[in-house]
């Protein structure tokens, strides 16, 4: 077996059981703690596709950022009493994982089964694409304009967050 | 070589785990995880399109994702902390106040 699919499955396995870590752990933090291991494995992902500046960006972005932001709010609200969040397993719980592995066994149908994809390696280029060069010339030519509206997206988003957090709103 | 299925298969996989937790935890933050997890399974379909086309226009859709994302958790953890001051709770179940 080459290095690559060895790093592939191992990747697969680790990414695999810490997402379902996140939804199954009983308190937030630990899922905080996995999502981040979570993110790490999609950052390897990214570096196996030749996609070298996402796979920066996204460990920068996820776990730098928003991750950081998470552990802060569940260190704020100081969640003592796990007992008034205790989960039940219900019928409703059947039904959401039904629907899901419903959601994946079509997946499955469509992409193995069903059509085969013509494409069945990396395109040559793609080395050459996931560069900063080659994304920043595409970026601030082809994409100019929603580059530009993107920073309207962030200043609303900061406005909107300071005024939230900072307002007491009485209900 | 690893087929561009595998790589497709295993972004639904993440998001049908995503969709799960979703669905069925009752922790707001931990919703809020979950649909990370599921933006993020969406990031690699669209990373894996971009490398096996070599074509960049994936891999801009990414960034542009990856900023929603941003100001996505930005926003939602505020409202989260304004709702725990408001009801002292994080139930999903328990925060109704807009259904009729």
């Amino acid at each position: 077996m080459a290095l690559e699919q060895i790093i592939f499955w191992s990747l697969i396995l680790v990414a695999g059981f810490s997402a379902i870590m996140v939804v199954v752990s009983r308190s937030p933090i630990t899922s905080a703690l996995y999502l981040i291991l979570n993110l790490f494995c999609l950052g390897g992902f990214y570096l196996t596709l030749n996609a070298q500046f996402i796979a920066i960006v996204h460990i920068i972005v996820y776990a730098g950022a928003i991750m950081v932001l998470f552990l802060f709010v569940i260190m704020l609200l100081n969640l003592g009493d796990e007992s008034k969040l205790r989960e039940r397993i219900d019928w409703k719980t059947y039904i959401s994982i039904s629907i899901s592995v419903a959601f994946f066994v079509e997946l499955y149908y469509i992409l193995m089964i069903q059509t085969p994809i013509p494409v069945t390696k990396l395109h040559v280029n793609s080395a050459e694409v996931g560069t900063v060069e080659y994304l920043g010339k595409v970026l601030y030519t082809q994409f100019i304009f929603p580059f530009e509206l993107t920073s309207i997206l962030l200043i609303a988003a900061i406005i909107g967050a300071i005024i939230l957090a900072k307002k007491k709103f009485t209900i | 070589m690893i087929p561009i299925q595998y790589y497709l298969l295993f972004a639904g996989f993440l998001f049908s785990v995503g969709l799960v937790g979703v669905l069925i935890r009752r922790n707001a933050i931990v919703v809020f995880m979950c649909i990370e997890i599921m933006l993020n399974s969406v990031n690699l379909t669209f990373v894996t399109f971009s490398a096996y086309l070599g074509d960049a226009t994936g891999q801009i859709v990414v960034f542009f994702v990856m900023t929603v994302a941003a100001a996505e958790a930005a926003v939602g953890l505020a409202i989260i902390i304004s709702l725990f001051r408001n009801k002292q709770t994080l139930n999903i179940n328990e925060i109704n106040l807009l259904k009729w």
